[in-house]
Protein backbone atom coordinates (compact mmCIF):
# COMPACT_ATOMS: atom_id res chain seq x y z
CA UNK A 1 0.00 0.00 0.00
CA UNK A 2 2.87 2.27 0.65
CA UNK A 3 3.79 2.01 -3.20
CA UNK A 4 0.22 3.27 -3.89
CA UNK A 5 0.15 5.96 -1.79
CA UNK A 6 3.43 7.09 -2.83
CA UNK A 7 2.09 6.73 -6.27
CA UNK A 8 -0.99 8.56 -5.76
CA UNK A 9 0.87 11.21 -4.15
CA UNK A 10 0.47 14.67 -5.72
CA UNK A 11 3.30 17.50 -6.22
CA UNK A 12 1.91 21.04 -6.19
CA UNK A 13 3.63 24.16 -7.08
CA UNK A 14 6.64 22.45 -9.00
CA UNK A 15 8.91 24.41 -11.07
CA UNK A 16 7.54 22.14 -13.82
CA UNK A 17 3.64 22.76 -13.21
CA UNK A 18 4.94 26.31 -12.91
CA UNK A 19 6.66 27.35 -15.86
CA UNK A 20 4.35 24.78 -17.78
CA UNK A 21 1.57 27.06 -17.33
CA UNK A 22 3.24 29.23 -19.47
CA UNK A 23 4.04 27.05 -22.04
CA UNK A 24 0.25 26.41 -22.55
CA UNK A 25 -0.10 30.16 -23.22
CA UNK A 26 2.47 30.18 -25.93
CA UNK A 27 1.56 31.74 -29.58
CA UNK A 28 -0.90 33.68 -27.33
CA UNK A 29 -1.81 37.00 -26.63
CA UNK A 30 -2.49 38.38 -22.69
CA UNK A 31 -4.45 41.27 -22.17
CA UNK A 32 -5.03 44.20 -19.54
CA UNK A 33 -8.41 44.73 -18.24
CA UNK A 34 -10.17 46.76 -15.69
CA UNK A 35 -13.53 45.40 -15.07
CA UNK A 36 -14.92 41.74 -15.55
CA UNK A 37 -16.80 43.26 -19.01
CA UNK A 38 -13.18 44.11 -20.58
CA UNK A 39 -12.43 40.70 -19.30
CA UNK A 40 -15.19 38.70 -21.21
CA UNK A 41 -14.23 41.28 -24.06
CA UNK A 42 -10.90 39.53 -23.94
CA UNK A 43 -11.95 36.46 -23.36
CA UNK A 44 -14.44 36.72 -26.30
CA UNK A 45 -11.86 37.91 -28.52
CA UNK A 46 -9.63 34.64 -28.14
CA UNK A 47 -6.84 36.16 -25.48
CA UNK A 48 -5.31 33.39 -24.06
CA UNK A 49 -5.37 34.98 -20.21
CA UNK A 50 -5.87 38.22 -18.74
CA UNK A 51 -3.99 40.82 -16.53
CA UNK A 52 -6.85 41.92 -13.70
CA UNK A 53 -5.64 45.87 -12.90
CA UNK A 54 -6.83 48.84 -11.39
CA UNK A 55 -5.85 50.81 -14.20
CA UNK A 56 -4.09 50.40 -17.46
CA UNK A 57 -0.55 51.22 -17.69
CA UNK A 58 -1.54 54.79 -19.94
CA UNK A 59 -3.89 55.43 -16.65
CA UNK A 60 -1.36 55.01 -14.22
CA UNK A 61 1.13 57.12 -16.54
CA UNK A 62 -1.65 59.66 -16.01
CA UNK A 63 -2.07 59.81 -12.84
CA UNK A 64 1.35 59.73 -11.24
CA UNK A 65 1.63 59.19 -7.89
CA UNK A 66 2.30 55.22 -6.00
CA UNK A 67 0.72 52.54 -7.90
CA UNK A 68 -0.16 49.61 -6.29
CA UNK A 69 -1.32 46.05 -6.10
CA UNK A 70 -5.11 46.47 -7.28
CA UNK A 71 -8.00 46.16 -4.89
CA UNK A 72 -8.96 41.95 -4.67
CA UNK A 73 -12.26 43.00 -5.03
CA UNK A 74 -11.51 43.87 -8.95
CA UNK A 75 -9.41 40.63 -9.30
CA UNK A 76 -12.05 38.33 -7.55
CA UNK A 77 -14.73 39.51 -9.99
CA UNK A 78 -12.69 39.56 -13.13
CA UNK A 79 -11.44 35.73 -11.82
CA UNK A 80 -15.42 35.17 -11.74
CA UNK A 81 -16.09 36.21 -15.22
CA UNK A 82 -13.59 33.98 -17.47
CA UNK A 83 -12.46 30.80 -17.58
CA UNK A 84 -9.14 31.44 -19.17
CA UNK A 85 -5.76 31.86 -16.51
CA UNK A 86 -6.32 35.64 -14.49
CA UNK A 87 -3.14 37.30 -13.72
CA UNK A 88 -2.39 39.86 -11.57
CA UNK A 89 0.67 42.40 -10.99
CA UNK A 90 2.47 43.18 -7.51
CA UNK A 91 5.03 45.88 -6.62
CA UNK A 92 8.47 45.11 -7.34
CA UNK A 93 9.86 43.49 -3.69
CA UNK A 94 6.12 43.44 -2.07
CA UNK A 95 6.06 40.13 -1.07
CA UNK A 96 3.35 40.60 1.21
CA UNK A 97 1.02 41.88 -2.23
CA UNK A 98 2.16 38.49 -3.53
CA UNK A 99 0.89 36.49 -0.57
CA UNK A 100 -2.44 38.04 -0.83
CA UNK A 101 -2.53 37.29 -4.60
CA UNK A 102 -1.66 33.95 -3.82
CA UNK A 103 -4.45 34.06 -1.32
CA UNK A 104 -6.83 35.02 -3.50
CA UNK A 105 -5.60 32.33 -5.75
CA UNK A 106 -4.66 34.13 -8.83
CA UNK A 107 -2.94 31.67 -11.73
CA UNK A 108 0.15 34.14 -12.43
CA UNK A 109 1.57 36.54 -9.89
CA UNK A 110 3.36 40.12 -12.40
CA UNK A 111 6.20 41.34 -10.19
CA UNK A 112 5.74 44.09 -12.47
CA UNK A 113 7.94 47.81 -12.49
CA UNK A 114 4.36 49.24 -13.70
CA UNK A 115 3.69 49.87 -10.14
CA UNK A 116 6.03 51.66 -7.90
CA UNK A 117 9.12 49.51 -6.63
CA UNK A 118 8.22 48.62 -2.62
CA UNK A 119 12.03 47.51 -2.48
CA UNK A 120 15.12 49.17 -4.16
CA UNK A 121 17.52 46.55 -3.59
CA UNK A 122 15.75 43.13 -3.67
CA UNK A 123 13.12 41.33 -5.94
CA UNK A 124 10.40 38.85 -4.19
CA UNK A 125 12.10 35.23 -3.36
CA UNK A 126 9.68 33.49 -5.73
CA UNK A 127 10.48 29.94 -4.82
CA UNK A 128 8.44 30.72 -1.36
CA UNK A 129 5.62 30.42 -3.15
CA UNK A 130 3.08 28.02 -5.14
CA UNK A 131 2.02 30.34 -7.75
CA UNK A 132 4.39 30.99 -10.43
CA UNK A 133 5.55 34.70 -11.61
CA UNK A 134 6.69 36.65 -14.72
CA UNK A 135 9.05 39.07 -14.61
CA UNK A 136 9.99 41.56 -16.55
CA UNK A 137 13.56 41.98 -18.55
CA UNK A 138 15.74 44.41 -20.70
CA UNK A 139 18.54 41.82 -21.33
CA UNK A 140 19.86 38.29 -20.74
CA UNK A 141 21.25 38.89 -17.42
CA UNK A 142 18.45 40.65 -16.03
CA UNK A 143 15.93 37.85 -17.29
CA UNK A 144 18.75 35.24 -16.18
CA UNK A 145 18.23 37.05 -12.45
CA UNK A 146 14.54 37.21 -12.42
CA UNK A 147 14.59 33.14 -13.24
CA UNK A 148 17.07 32.84 -10.47
CA UNK A 149 14.86 34.43 -7.92
CA UNK A 150 11.90 32.25 -9.35
CA UNK A 151 10.06 33.45 -12.03
CA UNK A 152 9.23 30.93 -14.67
CA UNK A 153 8.11 33.05 -17.37
CA UNK A 154 9.69 36.43 -18.57
CA UNK A 155 8.30 39.22 -20.80
CA UNK A 156 10.88 41.78 -22.30
CA UNK A 157 9.80 45.03 -20.56
CA UNK A 158 9.19 47.64 -23.38
CA UNK A 159 7.97 50.56 -22.23
CA UNK A 160 4.69 50.63 -20.76
CA UNK A 161 1.84 52.55 -21.68
CA UNK A 162 3.64 54.23 -24.62
CA UNK A 163 1.43 52.43 -27.28
CA UNK A 164 5.15 52.88 -28.66
CA UNK A 165 7.10 49.14 -29.82
CA UNK A 166 10.64 50.90 -30.03
CA UNK A 167 11.88 49.44 -26.41
CA UNK A 168 9.64 46.09 -26.67
CA UNK A 169 11.97 45.80 -30.14
CA UNK A 170 15.50 46.66 -28.63
CA UNK A 171 14.63 44.14 -25.24
CA UNK A 172 14.11 41.39 -27.56
CA UNK A 173 16.82 42.34 -29.53
CA UNK A 174 19.22 42.16 -26.93
CA UNK A 175 18.41 39.05 -25.30
CA UNK A 176 18.53 37.34 -28.70
CA UNK A 177 21.51 39.21 -29.58
CA UNK A 178 22.84 37.73 -26.10
CA UNK A 179 21.59 34.36 -26.37
CA UNK A 180 23.56 34.26 -29.96
CA UNK A 181 26.90 35.63 -27.92
CA UNK A 182 26.37 32.59 -25.16
CA UNK A 183 25.85 30.00 -27.37
CA UNK A 184 29.01 31.12 -29.88
CA UNK A 185 31.20 31.52 -26.45
CA UNK A 186 33.10 28.56 -25.47
CA UNK A 187 32.62 26.84 -22.39
CA UNK A 188 35.51 27.72 -20.22
CA UNK A 189 34.80 31.13 -20.82
CA UNK A 190 31.20 31.00 -19.67
CA UNK A 191 32.16 32.05 -16.22
CA UNK A 192 33.81 35.38 -17.28
CA UNK A 193 30.92 35.81 -19.45
CA UNK A 194 28.24 35.09 -16.50
CA UNK A 195 30.07 37.52 -14.32
CA UNK A 196 29.34 40.21 -17.20
CA UNK A 197 25.71 39.79 -17.73
CA UNK A 198 25.63 39.62 -13.82
CA UNK A 199 23.85 36.10 -14.24
CA UNK A 200 24.38 32.60 -12.48
CA UNK A 201 26.90 30.36 -14.51
CA UNK A 202 24.16 27.42 -14.25
CA UNK A 203 21.84 29.35 -16.19
CA UNK A 204 24.19 30.95 -18.51
CA UNK A 205 24.99 27.43 -19.43
CA UNK A 206 21.17 26.67 -19.76
CA UNK A 207 20.81 28.70 -22.05
CA UNK A 208 23.73 27.51 -24.11
CA UNK A 209 22.23 24.04 -24.26
CA UNK A 210 19.05 25.30 -25.14
CA UNK A 211 19.85 27.80 -27.54
CA UNK A 212 17.03 30.39 -25.77
CA UNK A 213 15.73 31.21 -22.60
CA UNK A 214 14.89 28.23 -20.18
CA UNK A 215 11.65 29.74 -19.81
CA UNK A 216 8.80 31.10 -22.44
CA UNK A 217 9.43 34.70 -23.27
CA UNK A 218 6.60 36.64 -24.09
CA UNK A 219 7.09 40.68 -25.36
CA UNK A 220 5.49 43.51 -23.68
CA UNK A 221 5.26 47.10 -23.39
CA UNK A 222 3.94 49.42 -26.06
CA UNK A 223 2.40 46.85 -28.50
CA UNK A 224 -0.69 48.71 -30.02
CA UNK A 225 -1.38 47.43 -33.73
CA UNK A 226 -1.74 43.64 -35.06
CA UNK A 227 1.30 44.70 -37.18
CA UNK A 228 3.50 45.73 -33.75
CA UNK A 229 2.31 41.74 -32.19
CA UNK A 230 3.68 40.38 -35.10
CA UNK A 231 6.59 42.20 -35.32
CA UNK A 232 7.49 40.91 -32.02
CA UNK A 233 6.39 37.13 -33.22
CA UNK A 234 8.86 37.43 -36.54
CA UNK A 235 11.58 39.03 -34.27
CA UNK A 236 11.24 35.61 -31.70
CA UNK A 237 9.16 36.08 -28.77
CA UNK A 238 6.47 33.44 -27.68
CA UNK A 239 3.75 35.65 -26.97
CA UNK A 240 2.38 38.96 -26.76
CA UNK A 241 1.17 41.12 -23.51
CA UNK A 242 -0.95 44.31 -24.42
CA UNK A 243 -1.54 46.36 -21.65
CA UNK A 244 -3.19 49.84 -22.67
CA UNK A 245 -3.28 49.07 -26.74
CA UNK A 246 -6.32 47.54 -26.33
CA UNK A 247 -8.72 49.47 -24.11
CA UNK A 248 -7.46 52.47 -24.29
CA UNK A 249 -7.99 52.42 -28.36
CA UNK A 250 -10.98 53.47 -30.01
CA UNK A 251 -12.82 50.01 -30.63
CA UNK A 252 -11.15 47.15 -27.78
CA UNK A 253 -13.56 44.46 -29.34
CA UNK A 254 -12.50 44.84 -33.21
CA UNK A 255 -8.42 45.91 -32.02
CA UNK A 256 -8.69 42.28 -29.83
CA UNK A 257 -9.67 40.37 -32.08
CA UNK A 258 -7.20 41.33 -34.42
CA UNK A 259 -4.23 41.09 -32.40
CA UNK A 260 -4.97 37.64 -31.49
CA UNK A 261 -5.49 36.76 -35.32
CA UNK A 262 -2.36 38.69 -36.49
CA UNK A 263 0.05 36.97 -33.32
CA UNK A 264 -0.94 33.51 -34.78
CA UNK A 265 -0.54 34.34 -38.73
CA UNK A 266 2.57 36.38 -37.82
CA UNK A 267 4.48 35.38 -40.87
CA UNK A 268 1.38 35.71 -43.38
CA UNK A 269 1.54 39.82 -43.84
CA UNK A 270 -2.11 38.93 -46.12
CA UNK A 271 -3.97 38.22 -42.74
CA UNK A 272 -2.18 40.66 -41.12
CA UNK A 273 -3.79 43.25 -43.79
CA UNK A 274 -6.96 41.34 -43.48
CA UNK A 275 -7.10 41.80 -40.14
CA UNK A 276 -5.71 45.36 -39.77
CA UNK A 277 -8.83 47.14 -41.91
CA UNK A 278 -10.77 48.78 -40.24
CA UNK A 279 -10.13 48.50 -36.39
CA UNK A 280 -10.46 52.41 -35.36
CA UNK A 281 -8.04 54.45 -34.38
CA UNK A 282 -4.77 52.78 -32.11
CA UNK A 283 -3.74 54.63 -28.50
CA UNK A 284 -2.40 57.74 -28.98
CA UNK A 285 1.14 56.83 -28.72
CA UNK A 286 4.26 58.78 -26.62
CA UNK A 287 7.84 58.97 -27.97
CA UNK A 288 9.73 57.51 -25.37
CA UNK A 289 12.80 59.84 -26.18
CA UNK A 290 11.16 62.28 -24.62
CA UNK A 291 10.11 60.73 -21.15
CA UNK A 292 12.94 61.77 -18.60
CA UNK A 293 14.37 59.11 -16.68
CA UNK A 294 11.96 59.40 -13.47
CA UNK A 295 9.37 58.67 -16.59
CA UNK A 296 10.59 55.65 -17.89
CA UNK A 297 9.21 52.24 -15.60
CA UNK A 298 11.45 49.55 -17.43
CA UNK A 299 14.49 51.14 -15.58
CA UNK A 300 12.40 49.85 -12.00
CA UNK A 301 14.15 46.28 -11.16
CA UNK A 302 17.61 45.64 -10.74
CA UNK B 1 5.18 8.61 -41.45
CA UNK B 2 4.25 12.25 -40.77
CA UNK B 3 2.83 12.99 -37.07
CA UNK B 4 1.02 17.01 -37.84
CA UNK B 5 0.72 18.98 -34.25
CA UNK B 6 -2.47 21.71 -34.19
CA UNK B 7 -0.26 25.36 -34.60
CA UNK B 8 -2.92 27.03 -33.60
CA UNK B 9 -1.65 28.33 -29.78
CA UNK B 10 -0.16 26.81 -26.74
CA UNK B 11 3.06 23.94 -26.59
CA UNK B 12 3.55 22.79 -30.18
CA UNK B 13 7.31 22.85 -30.25
CA UNK B 14 7.12 20.40 -26.75
CA UNK B 15 5.14 18.05 -29.07
CA UNK B 16 7.37 18.46 -32.01
CA UNK B 17 10.57 17.79 -29.95
CA UNK B 18 9.14 14.79 -28.49
CA UNK B 19 7.66 13.26 -31.77
CA UNK B 20 11.11 14.14 -33.51
CA UNK B 21 12.66 12.30 -30.56
CA UNK B 22 10.52 8.73 -31.55
CA UNK B 23 11.63 9.14 -34.93
CA UNK B 24 8.78 10.27 -36.44
CA UNK B 25 8.78 13.19 -38.86
CA UNK B 26 6.87 15.81 -36.99
CA UNK B 27 5.12 18.99 -38.63
CA UNK B 28 3.57 21.88 -37.49
CA UNK B 29 -0.39 22.55 -38.60
CA UNK B 30 -1.68 25.88 -38.76
CA UNK B 31 -3.69 25.59 -42.18
CA UNK B 32 -5.62 23.18 -44.05
CA UNK B 33 -3.52 22.80 -46.81
CA UNK B 34 -1.25 21.29 -44.38
CA UNK B 35 -3.29 19.00 -43.46
CA UNK B 36 -2.89 17.12 -46.33
CA UNK B 37 0.68 15.68 -45.62
CA UNK B 38 -0.34 13.88 -42.25
CA UNK B 39 -1.11 11.23 -41.16
CA UNK B 40 -1.90 11.57 -37.64
CA UNK B 41 -3.00 14.79 -35.63
CA UNK B 42 -1.82 15.72 -32.23
CA UNK B 43 -4.30 19.02 -30.46
CA UNK B 44 -1.92 20.47 -28.23
CA UNK B 45 -2.53 21.91 -24.69
CA UNK B 46 -3.48 25.62 -24.79
CA UNK B 47 -6.40 27.60 -23.74
CA UNK B 48 -9.27 25.17 -25.53
CA UNK B 49 -11.24 28.60 -25.74
CA UNK B 50 -8.87 30.12 -27.75
CA UNK B 51 -7.94 27.07 -30.01
CA UNK B 52 -11.13 26.11 -30.60
CA UNK B 53 -12.37 29.62 -31.93
CA UNK B 54 -9.08 29.97 -34.15
CA UNK B 55 -9.55 26.56 -35.51
CA UNK B 56 -13.02 27.05 -36.34
CA UNK B 57 -12.56 30.50 -37.96
CA UNK B 58 -9.52 29.18 -40.43
CA UNK B 59 -11.27 25.71 -41.28
CA UNK B 60 -9.52 23.68 -39.55
CA UNK B 61 -12.60 21.77 -37.57
CA UNK B 62 -13.75 20.93 -40.99
CA UNK B 63 -10.65 19.93 -42.59
CA UNK B 64 -9.61 17.58 -39.52
CA UNK B 65 -13.44 16.15 -39.65
CA UNK B 66 -13.46 15.39 -42.98
CA UNK B 67 -10.24 13.18 -42.97
CA UNK B 68 -12.01 11.25 -39.63
CA UNK B 69 -14.58 10.52 -41.33
CA UNK B 70 -12.98 9.95 -44.43
CA UNK B 71 -10.26 7.39 -43.55
CA UNK B 72 -8.42 6.03 -40.33
CA UNK B 73 -7.02 9.30 -38.98
CA UNK B 74 -5.86 9.25 -35.27
CA UNK B 75 -5.90 12.03 -33.42
CA UNK B 76 -4.31 12.89 -30.01
CA UNK B 77 -5.66 15.58 -27.57
CA UNK B 78 -3.78 16.35 -24.82
CA UNK B 79 -5.98 18.74 -22.15
CA UNK B 80 -6.87 21.45 -24.07
CA UNK B 81 -7.03 19.23 -26.83
CA UNK B 82 -8.51 16.53 -25.02
CA UNK B 83 -11.77 19.26 -24.66
CA UNK B 84 -11.79 20.09 -28.13
CA UNK B 85 -12.15 16.10 -28.79
CA UNK B 86 -14.60 15.78 -26.17
CA UNK B 87 -18.65 15.19 -27.26
CA UNK B 88 -19.72 17.08 -24.34
CA UNK B 89 -18.06 19.55 -21.60
CA UNK B 90 -19.07 21.20 -18.61
CA UNK B 91 -18.50 24.58 -17.95
CA UNK B 92 -18.18 27.68 -21.20
CA UNK B 93 -17.29 25.11 -24.15
CA UNK B 94 -15.17 26.63 -27.07
CA UNK B 95 -16.22 25.41 -30.47
CA UNK B 96 -15.24 21.85 -30.79
CA UNK B 97 -15.16 18.55 -32.61
CA UNK B 98 -16.79 16.74 -30.20
CA UNK B 99 -15.68 13.09 -31.84
CA UNK B 100 -15.00 10.87 -28.55
CA UNK B 101 -17.86 9.52 -26.57
CA UNK B 102 -16.28 11.51 -23.03
CA UNK B 103 -17.43 14.39 -20.98
CA UNK B 104 -14.96 16.84 -19.77
CA UNK B 105 -15.16 19.17 -17.25
CA UNK B 106 -12.96 21.94 -17.49
CA UNK B 107 -10.53 23.38 -14.51
CA UNK B 108 -12.10 20.28 -12.60
CA UNK B 109 -9.37 20.36 -10.49
CA UNK B 110 -9.24 24.11 -9.64
CA UNK B 111 -7.05 27.07 -10.42
CA UNK B 112 -3.04 27.09 -11.40
CA UNK B 113 -2.63 26.72 -7.41
CA UNK B 114 -4.27 23.22 -8.20
CA UNK B 115 -1.73 22.15 -10.98
CA UNK B 116 0.52 18.89 -9.74
CA UNK B 117 2.73 16.24 -10.73
CA UNK B 118 2.06 12.72 -10.23
CA UNK B 119 3.31 8.84 -11.25
CA UNK B 120 0.85 7.37 -13.34
CA UNK B 121 0.53 3.61 -13.54
CA UNK B 122 -0.06 3.40 -17.52
CA UNK B 123 -0.47 -0.78 -18.06
CA UNK B 124 -0.52 0.11 -21.72
CA UNK B 125 2.92 1.69 -21.65
CA UNK B 126 4.32 -0.98 -18.87
CA UNK B 127 6.81 -0.05 -16.07
CA UNK B 128 7.98 2.09 -14.81
CA UNK B 129 5.24 4.50 -14.01
CA UNK B 130 4.89 7.54 -16.20
CA UNK B 131 5.18 11.45 -14.98
CA UNK B 132 2.69 12.97 -15.48
CA UNK B 133 1.89 16.09 -15.61
CA UNK B 134 -1.46 18.71 -15.13
CA UNK B 135 -1.89 21.99 -15.15
CA UNK B 136 -5.34 23.63 -14.87
CA UNK B 137 -6.42 19.77 -16.00
CA UNK B 138 -10.13 19.18 -17.33
CA UNK B 139 -11.44 16.33 -15.65
CA UNK B 140 -12.77 13.44 -17.31
CA UNK B 141 -16.18 12.87 -15.90
CA UNK B 142 -18.22 10.59 -17.38
CA UNK B 143 -16.31 7.56 -19.95
CA UNK B 144 -18.79 6.05 -22.11
CA UNK B 145 -19.06 2.58 -23.06
CA UNK B 146 -17.09 2.73 -26.55
CA UNK B 147 -14.35 4.34 -24.45
CA UNK B 148 -11.47 2.55 -23.00
CA UNK B 149 -9.56 4.19 -19.81
CA UNK B 150 -5.89 3.63 -20.07
CA UNK B 151 -5.04 5.52 -16.93
CA UNK B 152 -6.53 6.47 -13.48
CA UNK B 153 -5.50 9.04 -10.90
CA UNK B 154 -8.09 9.22 -7.74
CA UNK B 155 -10.63 7.18 -9.06
CA UNK B 156 -10.65 9.81 -12.12
CA UNK B 157 -10.10 7.93 -15.66
CA UNK B 158 -7.00 10.58 -17.13
CA UNK B 159 -5.99 8.63 -20.10
CA UNK B 160 -8.63 7.20 -22.63
CA UNK B 161 -8.86 5.58 -26.21
CA UNK B 162 -11.91 4.71 -28.43
CA UNK B 163 -10.57 3.60 -31.87
CA UNK B 164 -8.45 6.09 -33.43
CA UNK B 165 -8.74 9.04 -31.09
CA UNK B 166 -6.12 9.16 -27.77
CA UNK B 167 -7.18 11.61 -25.10
CA UNK B 168 -5.14 12.38 -22.17
CA UNK B 169 -5.42 15.25 -19.35
CA UNK B 170 -1.85 15.47 -18.67
CA UNK B 171 0.81 16.90 -20.60
CA UNK B 172 3.18 13.71 -21.51
CA UNK B 173 5.25 16.33 -23.99
CA UNK B 174 6.01 17.98 -20.55
CA UNK B 175 8.36 15.81 -19.38
CA UNK B 176 11.49 13.81 -20.94
CA UNK B 177 9.30 10.17 -20.84
CA UNK B 178 8.93 9.94 -24.67
CA UNK B 179 6.74 6.55 -24.12
CA UNK B 180 2.68 8.51 -24.54
CA UNK B 181 4.58 9.62 -27.73
CA UNK B 182 5.62 6.18 -28.85
CA UNK B 183 2.32 4.74 -28.36
CA UNK B 184 0.73 7.67 -30.31
CA UNK B 185 3.20 6.54 -33.42
CA UNK B 186 2.13 2.99 -33.00
CA UNK B 187 -1.61 3.52 -33.06
CA UNK B 188 -0.40 5.62 -36.64
CA UNK B 189 1.95 3.24 -38.12
CA UNK B 190 -0.94 0.54 -37.37
CA UNK B 191 -3.36 2.92 -39.43
CA UNK B 192 -0.75 3.21 -42.59
CA UNK B 193 0.06 -0.40 -42.40
CA UNK B 194 -3.28 -1.17 -43.15
CA UNK B 195 -4.49 0.90 -45.49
Amino acid sequence: MEKEGELHAKATGTFTVKAGLAEMLKGGVIMDVTTPEQAEIAEKAGAVAVMALERVPADIRAAGGVARMADPRIIKAIMAAVSIPVMAKVRIGHFVEAQVLEALEVDYIDESEVLTPADDQYHIDKWAFKVPFVCGARDLGEALRRIAEGAAMIRTKGEPGTGNVVEAVRHLRTVNRQIRQVMATPDHELPDLAKELRAPLELVRKVKELGRLPVVNFSAGGIATPADAALMMQLGADGIFVGSGIFKSKNPEARARAIVRATLHYNDPKIIAEVSEDIGEPMPGIDVALLTAAERMQERGY
Amino acid sequence: MRIGVLAVQGDVREHLTHLREVGVEALPVKTTEQMAGIHGLIIPGGESTTIGMLMQEYGLDQAILDRYRSEPFPIWGTCAGLILLAKEVHGWSPARLGLLDITADRNAYGRQLASFEAWLEIPALGEPPFPAVFIRAPRISRVGPSVQTLAWHDGWPVMARAGHLLVTTFHPEMTSDHRVHAYFAGMVEACRSRV
